[in-house]
């Protein structure tokens, strides 16, 4: 009997390698034709001039690093590329990251009930669909009929025309708050409370209590939140539903420019060169949660 | 210590009472939260005041009650075919994603395969470098070259690929847990592998099934790009990509149709939000919604 169990342990179910293969085989194809193939695609499409219609579209010609060399070359792209910086930086790292710090920590010792409605109101940004989310910023930023006007009496302002970058920012820092303001309130209901007592018998006060107990405790947290933040903030393409990257291109974010150049505009080829620019940037912050992460589990024990 | 040694910096922080401080930093924290709560709550509020309103407005208003405006979804030619459309879509994503990442994380759970793990974690590293956003060019190319473009099926396996990598991770780790010896028995009266998987792992399982059912919903429901740039008829449509049209074209919005249509499409997701997170909290890459 113990002969038998030890031999069947890493196979209890009698599956055997082969069907084991047949079992896994399905998804792998499925990620393997849609989510693997893509990616991969990206780096011949790249090189070509594939186009949406017309000869290139037919025939397309192998034309090596030009797609880079006028990506490269062209300002429209690195205005794009500066603007996605700008928005990452202000509305993911610092924005919901610092919002949601600031939420967590404010209701930690706040009444039941005042704890629900605040959270099920920055939950409820963060379930909505994206279409309806951007819809209800339409209506609060419209020039004549919008809530936000009638409260500032600032009677026909056009928000989204005269300020579309800081539009878009505001807006994503309301959709995206919630996760931050999660993952930090069950950070902090993880913090020692006795080095808390001890930082308190010694007198210190809020912010030093926070700097010198809070901070170091949660800086793991901290760093996971804030590269998952910066990777889904750079891969929004919910701008588009605001803005559409204008006006005149003003909020043109790299996914949004990806989508204007390579769909409306017809340039698949140069679309994938930016693309892949996208993927190895992907790739670099995934990277670099990959290694904090590992970092942290390895702390941990 | 004489006076003239301490710090002047620290010497004006203690000048200040220490009563007077908590009685400020409570002023602080209540304008704060309030602040909070008016940033959040005013654009919501036309989610759940417009619908209701005779003549709704952009503007926030006390409404004038009425259920007339969720007549208008049916009256309108495309409105109940693209929630139709986002119900198929989430149900065709679901049973796809059920199916396959059930039978490969059970082999992946119970069979020892070279390199498991590395595949594993290789997979969904790239199932986050690989979005939508970055992948839209040469999926719009794959999707047509086959022959997929503008149909439902050309959507579900593109979200379906997307999120597999992160199904088998979880229903894995719910596999995992099950004790071998409920297998090790129905297999000594005789069960075949997929009688097992089926009567045995998939009841004991179901948690976690159920759990990754939802999250493969909410995904397909509230995407936009992925519709938007697969699908060009507009009775294909699904509600986030109609939703969309409604307000562009036709300059101006139907604020009656568009409100009640926006209140009936998140309300599903809503629901399905806080039972999941009611049930299983704050895991998984912070809930239900990557």
């Amino acid at each position: 009997m113990t002969d038998l169990r030890t031999r069947r342990a890493d196979d209890v179910a009698g599956l055997g390698r082969w069907r084991a293969g047949a079992f896994v085989a399905p998804a792998l194809a499925v990620i393997g034709l849609f989510l693997v193939f893509p990616a991969v695609w990206t780096l011949y499409l790249g090189l070509t001039n594939y186009r949406l219609t017309g000869l290139a579209a037919a025939e397309p010609e192998f034309v090596g690093l030009d797609n880079y060399a006028s990506a490269l070359g062209d300002p429209d792209f690195w205005r794009s590329l500066w603007l996605t910086l700008i928005f990452v930086l202000l509305s993911g790292v610092l924005g919901q990251t610092m919002l949601g710090f600031s939420i967590a920590w404010a209701l930690r010792r706040a009444p039941r009930s005042v704890r629900t409605v605040v959270e099920t109101l920055v939950l409820a940004a963060w379930v909505v669909p994206a279409s309806v989310a951007s819809f209800l910023w339409l209506a609060l930023l419209d020039r004549r009929g919008g809530s936000l006007n009638a409260m500032l009496g600032t009677e026909g302002a056009a928000w989204l025309i005269d300020h579309p970058m800081a539009s878009i920012i505001v807006f994503n820092v309301w959709v995206g708050t919630a996760f931050s303001m999660l993952l930090f309130s069950s950070a902090l209901a993880a913090v020692p409370p006795s080095q808390l007592e001890s930082a308190r018998m010694v007198g210190a006060g809020g912010w030093a209590q926070l700097r010198d107990v809070v901070l170091p405790n949660i800086r793991g947290h901290l760093l996971t939140n804030t590269l998952l933040i910066t990777l889904w903030t750079f891969n929004t393409f919910t701008p588009y539903l605001l803005t559409a990257g204008g006006p005149r291109g003003e909020s043109e974010i790299l996914a949004v420019y990806i989508y204007t150049t390579a769909i409306p505009g017809g340039q698949l080829g140069m679309g994938a060169a930016i693309s892949l620019i996208m993927l190895a940037i992907n790739l670099v912050i995934a990277l670099g949660y990959l290694r904090v992460a590992r970092a942290a589990a390895g702390g941990q024990r | 210590m004489s006076p003239r040694d301490v710090d002047p910096r620290t010497l004006r922080v203690h000048r200040v009472p220490a009563p007077v401080r908590h009685f400020l930093s409570r002023v602080l924290l209540v304008v704060g939260l309030g602040l909070v709560v008016v940033f959040f709550a005013v654009p919501m509020l036309w989610l759940v005041t417009a619908p209701f309103d005779a003549d709704p407005s952009l503007r926030v208003s006390w409404p004038d009650w009425t259920l007339a405006n969720f007549a208008t979804i049916a009256e309108n030619r495309y409105a109940l075919g693209a929630l139709g459309n986002s119900i198929l879509l989430g149900a065709g994503t679901m049973a796809l994603v059920l199916t396959l990442g059930s039978l490969a994380a059970y082999a992946l759970s119970r069979v020892r395969i070279p390199g498991r793990d590395g595949l594993l974690y290789a997979l969904l590293l790239l199932s986050s470098i690989v979005t939508g956003t970055a992948a839209m060019v040469p999926t719009f190319q794959l999707i047509t070259q086959i022959g997929l473009i503008d149909t439902h099926v050309g959507v579900i396996l593109v979200i379906a690929g997307g999120v597999l990598p992160t199904v088998i991770f979880i229903l894995k780790d719910f596999m995992d847990s099950i004790p071998k010896s409920y297998e090790e028995s129905a297999r000594l009266y005789g069960a075949s592998p997929l009688q097992i998987l089926w009567h045995v792992v998939v009841p004991t399982a179901r948690p976690g099934l159920a759990f990754v059912a939802v999250w493969a919903v909410v995904q397909v429901w509230g995407n936009f790009l992925v519709p938007f740039l697969l699908l060009r008829s507009p009775d294909l449509q699904p509600a986030a990509v109609l939703m969309y049209t409604f307000y562009t074209e036709g300059g101006q919005p139907n604020l009656r149709l568009l409100s009640a249509f926006a209140l009936v499409f998140s309300v599903p997701v809503i629901v399905m939000y806080f039972l999941v997170n009611r049930r299983f909290g704050f895991r998984f890459h912070g809930g239900i919604k990557s």
